[in-house]
């Protein structure tokens, strides 16, 4: 599998984890290693940023693992670059998981924010990872602001529905010139499969391995499945069989003298 | 230096050309059954080994056209300004070497020449001229353009290639859309054919549609002159370009051209001769890889292949077309840039269009808004 490269960073898993929702920090450890993922996002909203000996941080202290700290919980553009540059000195990383979700009942982002704020932190030196609505046009326009990748999501957050916005998530990838990681709403191993085929370059699962019966044979599944979609796609997928019909010769007119 | 050039420096003329020539009918039928067709795909379309698989690519082909495009075929008409030109190309009727009565049109002649074109029912008008910065540069354009806009909803050029600001320049007095073609993809060759003047520069001709993208034009036209090399190599490193503009300039609207070429006075003779059937190949493997780009025939082409073609992928024609400066109005004698092969007026291209339930769109873009 060829590896993944981000802002210059290469990843050799294109599985990205999230912190959420777990029963206990120790089973998000295991779940997290068992996945194989080299990124994982954490909610800055759930660290004590003036606490370097934070238990979550504790739990995610591996070398293999990076830190992609998150905005989730904010509202505005203003507020985003704010938490941004709180996460920036409490962890000591300029890579930032920028979420503005004005709506608490789907969490669904806010383009108009998260464009102005991406604009704004890319200028500030952050490497910004944007998570938007799977809008091909939005997705342009923060290339062209200059963030680092896009994070398209494939359904609501975590709401395990798999890839409803898969139509479009096809179009993205198909544009964009920089890496395309589908976020939100992958329920389960072939939906981050069925990602990975399409072309998307890295998935992010965080509730269906955390709320899943065993998370950690769960994250070990995801990480099988990334790795088969990402086969697939690099192997080239055997073609749909469509049967042509010359009805009416359309060339005929070659032969003629 | 950023843009198509680092892309195009990572591929070797030869060894495209040899991938091209390996295909095999497996990989034509791989790319025929694709839903979405890569650029390998392209290559198997436009290799000899889908010859056979022809009547299956211009199924598809219309089909695909007809589903973006419906049934309407936009009309465009040259207005050729000038044929002074300081370049010398071995193919081209304009070339410095070649002997003839120069002539640029002046203001009055340009309100006779716009005058017969919109008689004819044009509301869109491409400008050619030769390569003459001294009297047919920017400043020219823009004061033709101040004649012209008033007249015309859409005006695009073909001339020579400019800087990123003098396009920009332009854009607010009308310009549309530019033609700029590579000519040939083979630099050894475009060196042989293009020995003098400023065209002899391969990489800044081939930088255009990046100055053009920056600048942000709305429409870029792409195209390689078909008899000059290999029109199966020329045509991928086209198809390589067009997908690298499309991504990267993601705003803009692209077309592709399939000139071929045409006895012109002190001209050579084709090097490589494409078929009919070659041509139809070639303009059904676009639309295959390319559902969105549109497809542009010109008068080289004779009546006949014109009106079989326009089912398979073209959606757009020119008609009634002069190919010398003045040849509508004002000096109806002067030298050809090359013959034309379909000399049916507007009125007879559009009666054709109907016949085959094709609607003739006679402009498609509006300034007012």
């Amino acid at each position: 599998m060829t590896p993944l490269v981000i802002a210059g960073h290469t990843f050799s898993s294109r599985l990205f984890t999230g912190t959420g929702k777990f029963s206990s920090l120790p089973l998000m450890e295991e779940a997290l290693l068992a996945s194989g993922s080299e990124l994982v996002t954490v909610a800055l909203k759930r660290v004590d940023v003036h606490n370097q000996s934070d238990d979550m941080l504790q739990h995610v202290h591996h070398p293999q693992l990076k830190l992609l700290p998150n905005t989730s919980g904010v509202r505005t553009a203003k507020e985003a670059v704010y938490a941004a540059q709180l996460a920036r000195e409490a962890l000591e990383t300029n890579w930032l998981k920028l979420e503005i979700h004005p709506d608490p009942r789907y969490l669904l982002p806010d383009p108009i924010e998260t464009l102005k704020a991406a604009e704004e932190l890319v200028k500030l030196g952050f490497i910004v990872l944007p998570y938007v609505h799977a809008d091909p046009v939005l997705c342009k326009r923060l290339e062209e602001v200059g963030t680092a990748a896009v994070m398209p999501l494939g359904a609501p957050i975590g709401s395990n529905k798999g890839l409803k916005t898969i139509d479009f998530l096809e179009i993205i990838v198909e544009q964009s010139n920089v890496p395309v990681v589908v976020d939100a709403g992958i329920g389960s191993p072939s939906d981050a499969a069925k990602a990975m085929e399409i072309g998307a370059d890295a998935v992010l699962v965080n509730t269906a391995i955390a709320v899943a019966a065993n998370p950690v044979l769960m994250a070990q599944a995801f990480r099988q499945a990334v790795l088969a979609g990402r086969q697939a796609y690099e192997a080239g997928l055997a073609p749909v069989h469509r049967q042509a019909v010359a009805s009416s010769p359309l060339i005929g007119f070659l032969d003629e003298v | 230096m950023s843009g198509f050039r680092n892309i195009f420096d990572q591929h070797n003329w030869e060894e495209e050309k040899a991938s091209i020539y390996a295909k095999t009918s497996r990989d034509v039928e791989a790319a025929l059954a694709a839903g979405k067709r890569t650029l390998e795909d392209f290559k198997a379309l436009i290799s000899p080994a889908a010859a056979p698989y022809l009547e299956q690519m211009a199924q598809q082909s219309r089909r695909l056209t007809q589903q973006r495009f419906g049934h309407t075929m936009q009309l465009y008409i040259p207005l050729y300004l000038s044929n002074e030109c300081q370049n010398i190309c071995t193919y081209c009727g304009f070339s410095l070497d070649n002997k003839i009565a120069r002539k640029t049109l002046n203001k009055e002649e340009i309100l006779r020449e716009v005058e017969v074109i919109k008689a004819m029912g044009y509301d869109h008008v491409l400008l050619v001229t030769g390569e003459a910065n001294q009297t047919v540069g920017v400043d020219y354009f823009r004061e033709a353009m101040q004649l012209i806009r008033p007249h015309f909803s859409n005006i695009s050029m073909e001339v020579q290639p400019m800087d990123q600001e003098d396009y920009a320049a332009l854009i607010p007095h009308g310009l549309h859309g530019v033609l700029v073609y590579q000519e040939t993809y083979h630099q050894a060759d475009y060196k042989l054919h293009h020995p003098k003047g400023k065209k002899s520069n391969f990489y800044y001709r081939l930088d255009t549609p990046d100055r053009l993208g920056k600048a942000g034009i709305h429409k870029i036209g792409l195209g390689v002159l078909i008899g000059l090399e290999d029109w199966r190599t020329d045509s991928f490193f086209t198809a390589l370009h067009l997908q690298y503009l499309e991504k990267t300039y993601w705003q803009t609207k692209y077309s592709i051209s399939f000139p071929r070429l045409r006895p012109c006075s002190g001209g050579l003779a084709p090097k490589v001769v494409m078929s009919d059937r070659e041509l139809v190949q070639l303009i059904c493997a676009y639309r295959l890889l390319d559902q969105e780009v549109e497809l542009s025939l010109s008068t080289r082409e004779t009546p006949k292949f014109r009106d079989n073609v326009i089912k398979l992928g073209i959606t757009a024609l020119s008609a009634g077309s002069k190919t010398n400066p003045g040849g509508y109005a004002t000096d109806l004698s002067s030298l050809e840039q090359f013959e034309i092969s379909d000399d049916r007026s507007p009125a007879g291209i559009s009666h054709m269009l109907r016949t085959q339930g094709y609607e003739p769109v006679w402009k498609d873009w509006e300034e007012g808004y």
